[in-house]
């Protein structure tokens, strides 16, 4: 296997799986499946994308039990290896839960799903994915999620912030009550990073806008 | 062995279901100070040993019945 493949995460229950992987192949790059139930090389992949949905119909919590999963044995090893590891929406969940990333994701402020077109803003541009883009940087995506309110306490909050954690912001209206508008956040090391919002969903024009096509420029 | 394992949220904030339970309640004309909402899991262990059932609970529930950025839990022996 050569590492310019990028490996997309199937849980049972993901749903955005196949957007996703249409999304790195429309952007030039070859992707390939991986299956929960199975451990795969850590040295195989040039990144890993975890996509949204709702892994295990979101039972005990959003994500708790695809964190477990011995596939996320083998995206923690990576990940201890310095490889890209990109979570969307149901992925952001899956990643706090497995301890790749702080924080948890809870129930909307409002207590409602989601569905809408937000602005955000990218608070530190050291992630692997969306290269191109600036600190500062403006872009609209999709949002459809009930659990998508960022949490943590003070203290943590307060280390993201000190150690530049912080990835993506929400620009104007904070859609679901989550901590100092908080959309998306890396790891210590910058190499995990995810996100609520859905850049698989604004690749082309068509698709209402194409901010999220620099997410899967690798 | 039966052992209960009642996880709770953390703080009122975090408890959205407490919430929307409490307000149905109160719009339904009962009185209610406050209302909270967690989960209670009952593992059938083959473990006999009552200390040592407590014990493997615990651990399977630190692995991942909770959160603890969110949630609090207690055991008790059924």
């Amino acid at each position: 296997m050569s590492a310019s493949l990028i490996g997309v995460l199937r849980f049972p229950g993901t749903n955005c799986d196949r957007d996703v992987f249409e999304a790195v192949e429309a952007r030039g790059s070859k992707a390939v499946w991986l299956w929960h139930a199975d451990r795969f090389d850590p040295r195989a992949y040039r990144a890993l994308i975890l996509p949204g949905g709702f892994s295990y119909g979101d039972y005990l919590r959003a994500g708790a039990l695809a964190a477990r999963s011995p596939a996320m044995t083998s995206v923690r090893e990576a990940a201890a290896r310095g490889v890209p590891v990109l979570g969307i929406c149901n992925g952001f969940q899956i990643l706090c839960e497995s301890g790749l990333l702080p924080g948890v994701l809870i129930r909307n402020e409002n207590r409602r799903f989601i569905d809408e077109w937000v602005d955000l803003e990218l608070a530190n541009p050291q992630s692997f994915f969306g290269r191109g883009l600036a600190a500062g940087a403006r872009i609209r995506l999709p949002i459809a999620h009930a659990d998508g309110r960022y949490y943590v306490e003070p203290d943590d909050l307060k280390r993201l912030q000190d150690n530049g954690q912080i990835w993506w912001t929400y620009h104007g209206e904070n859609p679901n009550g989550s901590v100092a508008n908080i959309a998306g956040v890396m790891n210590e090391a910058k190499n995990v990073g995810a996100l609520m919002p859905h850049p698989e969903r604004a690749i082309f024009d068509w698709m209402g806008g194409a901010d999220g096509a620099a997410f899967f420029d690798f | 062995m039966k052992i209960g394992v009642k996880v709770m949220p953390r703080q009122e904030v975090l408890d959205t279901q407490g919430r929307a339970v409490e307000n149905t309640l109160r719009q339904n004309g009962r009185e209610v100070n406050s209302c909270r909402v967690g989960r209670y899991v009952v593992l059938d262990l083959p473990e006999t040993d009552p200390a040592k059932a407590m014990e493997k609970a615990k651990e399977m529930a630190e692995f991942v019945l909770y959160n603890p950025l969110i949630e609090t839990f207690e055991l008790e022996q059924l």
